[in-house]
């Protein structure tokens, strides 16, 4: 190889039908050179990395969204059939295409192939998954399938360690071979007719080439003949989320409380160094207590994503979408909104992005709607902080915690409000128009790998990262600086917040929301909470901690407990329950639906339910007595 | 819209979303009508292909929900579909 010719270099797009292990292989080609984006004008990440073939040539490899066809149906599809027809602005079609197939469920990838084949860009077939494959006695052969279908094929086992090594041997050929001319695209949307045709040819090929064993994989039979059994299936189902919000919670402790313990001396360290004033403070009650109040989150997330990409890989996640498509169905839901509305309880960002699946667009805009009601991770804190500080730690009923009754009270009551309002969408919008289909391949059980699943889990960190690192990072700045100018004047009496710009704005709100039982600390908090609802305990911290010195900070819940009554302490919890959510979810719902309007939807319907919310809980406390 | 009726040769029994857990068949042919479902016709016939569900591929019904035995689970020569029995309402089967 030249040196020219490794400064340019090659763009490869992987493609191919859903749990072909596409990812996987992704995974073990480019390792950890990724980079996720999104294409131009859509929110679909864009999934890119670097890799060097053993012949020193760089290659650009392009993970495309899984698809059966280039019929696109839902957005993710669409950006798989634009890249490889060519028609983003911004890049050019792929110089190769490697069609991924699992090589134990070939009937589909193959048609797939056939189809590909029209777009007129050399193409290389890898029989992924070719390890567990021959373990089950599935004889492949290669020559007669490449001769059939008039493509190279090549095997691999993503998951294996040299598993891709004939793969990486075998780019440096066809490196060289892309350069000769492209055939003529000639692909069209294909018609019922030409899918038959196909999928007939597709079939003859695979009798002609692959010899499969009369037993079939009997270990997915054995494990569905529980987890898919209509009453035990439910019952595991239950007792899997069960299991992981007990994880997101117990395990996420130890470390949120290193965490913690971290940024509580990394703020007396700043005291010591820093000299006392405004840059004291802006350090340790702007930037630090800010910060590590967001950053203590991290962990719950990661539990989170570590079950959801375990579930997903395991291929257990498609299963759980078919246990509960019933169930939500009869709430106007799809059966594949379970999936993004059980990643909504980590963040609603990621969960909205996952409607990506769900291809009807109806469908997805319910989903869309009600996914900010499950309780996301960032409404932990105010939870947890008001529970621990107003509701006795006693045991009820013989065996439960009542603080933790009163947790699982409010997730709960996020479930029911998400349903209620699907419901009450689905009768409101589209009474008129027909349920749309539910259809989805139920994978073989694999177990997973863990690099890859440890890959994903590190990806979802450095987003969140990279959020508490800027939107609630400036969100952080933002209020400390209301809270702290103006500066009092010399001499004055009373806390130097009551002269801030904050207490104006709080003591602004007060008339609207004295009904519902805030002060004008609440009240100041709410504002950066919509920005990120997790601010919304820093943003008390930093009310508290500027009004009553520093010390405060540190028993945030304690100064809550002298300030708040119980019925304003359980009203704070009800608005949460429905708070209307920050501003990134907004953009994304901006984004995903391409609309104001149903941004603005979203907003005003959780701002009235909060404020109902609020209203009711707050009135029935105070005429129970609860003051 | 082109719907492919049955030809009179073909023996058809009834459709997949009629058959209880356990049957097991092959498919004559996927017809759907305008009704059957949320999508156009022609549109739910070739996703229907799409996932693999073609005249003669063998069926079996493996798995039902809990509430109206929906939506099943059908294995489709070597793979497995989960679907609504209202879609499998095109798919013939004897």
């Amino acid at each position: 190889m030249s040196v020219a010719s490794q400064a340019e270099p090659l763009h490869f797009a992987l493609i191919g039908t859903p749990n072909s292990g596409k990812t996987a292989l992704f995974n073990a080609l480019t390792g950890s050179r990724q980079k996720v984006a999104n294409y131009p004008g859509v929110t679909v990440e864009r999934k890119s990395g670097m890799l060097q073939t053993p012949g020193g040539r760089s290659v650009n490899l392009i993970d495309l969204p899984g698809t059966y066809s280039l019929r696109a149906r839902s957005p993710d599809e669409e950006v798989t059939r634009d890249f490889v027809l060519g028609r983003f602005k911004s890049e050019a079609a792929p110089d190769l295409l490697l069609c991924v197939a699992d090589s134990t469920n070939l009937r589909l990838a193959l048609r797939l192939v056939l189809e590909l084949k029209r777009v007129g860009l050399p193409l290389l077939l890898v029989l992924n998954m070719i390890d567990i494959a021959r373990r089950r006695g599935i004889d492949i052969d290669l020559d007669k399938l490449s001769a059939e279908l008039g493509v190279p094929v090549i095997t691999a086992a993503a998951v294996r360690r040299g598993g891709t090594d004939d793969l990486m041997r075998r780019l440096d050929e066809l490196a060289l071979a892309t350069e000769a001319a492209r055939a003529e695209a000639a692909w069209q949307a294909p018609t019922a007719g030409e899918l038959r045709a196909a999928q007939r040819e597709a079939d003859r090929i695979i009798a002609a080439s692959v010899r499969t064993p009369a037993a079939p994989d009997t270990l997915t039979a054995r494990l569905d003949a529980v987890l898919l059994h209509p009453v035990a299936g439910l019952v595991i189902l239950l007792a899997i989320l069960f299991v992981m919000f007990q994880a997101v919670f117990t395990w996420a402790k130890p470390l949120m409380d290193q965490i913690t313990a971290g940024f509580d001396a990394l703020g007396v360290l700043s005291q010591s160094w820093l000299p006392e004033g405004l840059l004291q403070s802006f350090v340790q009650n702007g930037v630090i207590s800010g910060v590590g109040s967001v950053i203590v989150f991290l962990p719950q997330i990661l539990i989170l994503f570590l079950f959801i990409l375990l579930l997903e890989d395991l291929g257990y996640m498609a299963r759980a979408a078919f246990l509960m498509d019933r169930i939500m169905g009869g709430a106007g839901l799809h059966g594949r909104a379970f999936i993004p509305l059980l990643s909504s309880f980590a963040c609603a960002i990621p969960g909205i992005m996952a409607t990506r699946v769900i291809d009807n667009p109806r469908d997805r805009l319910t989903t869309i709607l009600v996914a900010p009601l499950m309780t996301c991770s960032a409404r932990i804190p105010v939870y947890t902080l008001i529970i621990a500080a107003f509701i006795p730690d006693k045991t009820v009923w013989g065996f439960a915690s009542l603080q933790g009754v009163v947790m699982f009270g409010l997730y709960a009551a996020g479930i029911v409000s998400a349903l209620g309002v699907s419901a009450l969408a689905k009768f409101m919008f589209w009474r008129e128009s027909p349920t749309p289909p539910f259809m989805l391949e139920l994978p073989d059980y694999k177990l997973p790998r863990p690099r890859s699943v440890l890959m994903g889990v590190y990806t979802r960190a450095k987003m969140f990262l990279h959020r508490a690192g800027t939107t609630i990072f400036s969100m952080m700045v933002l209020i400390w600086f209301l809270a702290s100018f103006p500066r009092p004047p010399e001499g004055a009496a009373g806390p130097a917040i009551d002269y801030s710009l904050a207490s104006w704005i709080g003591h602004a709100m007060e008339p609207v929301t004295k009904a519902i039982g805030f002060n004008w600390q609440i009240n100041v908090a709410l504002i950066p909470g919509m920005a990120a609802r997790e601010v919304a305990v820093a943003a008390l911290g930093t009310v508290y901690a500027i009004e009553g010195g520093k010390e405060n900070a540190a028993q945030i819940g304690q100064t809550l407990a002298q300030h708040w009554s119980l019925p304003t302490a359980l009203a704070v919890l009800a608005w949460y329950i429905f708070a209307p959510q920050c501003a990134s979810t907004l953009a994304v719902i901006k984004r995903e639906t391409g609309s104001w309007k149903w941004m603005a939807v979203t907003f005003g319907y959780m701002l009235a339910l909060a404020y109902i919310a609020a209203l009711i809980t707050y009135n029935v406390a105070a005429a129970l007595g609860a003051a | 819209m082109r719907v492919r009726e049955p030809s009179m040769s073909e023996v058809v029994h009834m459709a997949l979303g009629q058959a209880h857990r356990g049957f097991r068949g092959r498919i004559t042919a996927i017809s759907a009508a305008a009704e059957t479902s949320g999508v156009p016709a022609d549109e739910l016939e070739r996703r229907l292909l799409e996932l693999g569900f073609t005249e003669g591929a063998q069926v079996e019904i493996l798995h039902e929900g809990l509430f109206g035995r929906d939506p099943i689970a059908v294995r489709v020569n070597d793979a497995t579909v989960a679907i609504r029995r209202r879609e499998a309402m095109a798919i013939l089967v004897s």
